[in-house]
C-alpha cells in the first residue's frame, strides 16, 4: 500500500489538503450535519471543531482518493460515534409510528399492491441532480424516528447486524421487518417526489 | 405461490441477509411472473446501491436539512484552526 502510494506521481486531479480554507470550505456543511444527527449547537460546534483538530493531526492519512470534503466527513462520523458510544443516540424506544406496517396500506386484504409500483424512468440521471438527493435525505428524515434510525445505521452508516440490533435494543428479525417496512415508506415517498408519472406506455 | 406482500418482504430481505434456498426459488417464480414485484425489486436494489456508491452526496443533501451555522460559531471555528496552524 505505501509502495505504491509513494509512487503515484502527483497530478492535478490528486485532491490535496488545504487546511487554512478548511472552515471557510466545509465548516458549514459540516456544522448543518452534525447539528442534523445531535439537535445542540454548541455541541455540534464541538464536534465539528475536534474534527477539523483531529484532521490537522492525521494530515498524513489523506490518500488523496477522496475529496478533501469527504475525507472530512469520514472524520467527523468517527466522532460522530465516539459521542452516540458516550452518551447514546436519542432514539425513541417507544415509537408507535413505527410499529404501524406500511404494508397494510398497500397491500390488498388478498395480498396483490393495492397500487404497483410505477416504472421509474432513468434513476441513474436522478443521482446526478442535486434535487433528487435532497429529496431522498427528506424522504429519510421522514420515516418515522426508529425506522430512521435502523435503516440509516445498517444502509448508510454501516453498521453490523450485532450493532444495530444493540443500539436499537431489537431482535434480528425484528431488525429485517424494520428495514422491510422503511424500504416501502423510502420507495414510496421517492415514487411520488420524484419519478411519478414517468410510467412506461 | 408467494403474494406480493410476502414477496416484498423477501425482497427486502435479500438486500439484508442471505435467503434460504426455498425462500430464493419462490422469490424467483413469483418475479417472473410479476412485473410489479419486479420494479419493487429493481427500485430497492437502485436505493442500495446509490446509497454505497454516493454516501457524500446524501451526506450533503442531509446537511442542507439543517439550518447554516452562525456567523460567530464559524469565526470560533476559523480562530482555533488559525491558532492551531500557526504552532
Amino acid at each position: 500500500m505505501i509502495f505504491f502510494s509513494s509512487l503515484r506521481a502527483p497530478s492535478d486531479s490528486t485532491p490535496t489538503l488545504e487546511p487554512k480554507q478548511w472552515v471557510a470550505r466545509h465548516g458549514d456543511i459540516l456544522f448543518r450535519y452534525t447539528l442534523g444527527r445531535v439537535r445542540n449547537p454548541d455541541l455540534a460546534e464541538n464536534l465539528v471543531q475536534e474534527t477539523f483538530l483531529s484532521a490537522l493531526k492525521s494530515l498524513d492519512g489523506f490518500s488523496g482518493n477522496s475529496s478533501e470534503r469527504t475525507w472530512l466527513f469520514g472524520i467527523l462520523k468517527h466522532k460522530l460515534m465516539d459521542h452516540y458510544r458516550k452518551s447514546g443516540r436519542e432514539i425513541p424506544t417507544d415509537d408507535p409510528d413505527s410499529a404501524v406496517d406500511p404494508a397494510n396500506a398497500l397491500f390488498t386484504q388478498r395480498g396483490h399492491w393495492a397500487v404497483g409500483p410505477v416504472n421509474w424512468s432513468d434513476p441513474e440521471g436522478a443521482l446526478e441532480s442535486e434535487a433528487f438527493w435532497q429529496i431522498l435525505s427528506k424522504c429519510l428524515s421522514n420515516l418515522p424516528k426508529r425506522l430512521q434510525a435502523c435503516f440509516q445505521m445498517w444502509e448508510v452508516d454501516g453498521l453490523d447486524t450485532q450493532e444495530v440490533c444493540k443500539e436499537l435494543s431489537m431482535t434480528e428479525t425484528n431488525l429485517w421487518v424494520s428495514l422491510h417496512r422503511a424500504r416501502l415508506k423510502l420507495r414510496g415517498c421517492l415514487e411520488s417526489n420524484w419519478f411519478q408519472d414517468t410510467e412506461e406506455k | 405461490m408467494l403474494t406480493c406482500k410476502q414477496a416484498s418482504e423477501l425482497i427486502s430481505q435479500g438486500l439484508d441477509r442471505e435467503l434460504q434456498w426455498s425462500e430464493r426459488v419462490g422469490l424467483r417464480l413469483h418475479l417472473m411472473m410479476c412485473r410489479p414485484c419486479s420494479r419493487y425489486a429493481r427500485q430497492l436494489n437502485f436505493i442500495q446501491s446509490a446509497l454505497r456508491q454516493h454516501p457524500e452526496r446524501l451526506d450533503e443533501a442531509e446537511a442542507l436539512l439543517s439550518p447554516p451555522i452562525p456567523k460567530e460559531r464559524q469565526k470560533r471555528l476559523e480562530t482555533r484552526i488559525s491558532k492551531e496552524l500557526r504552532q
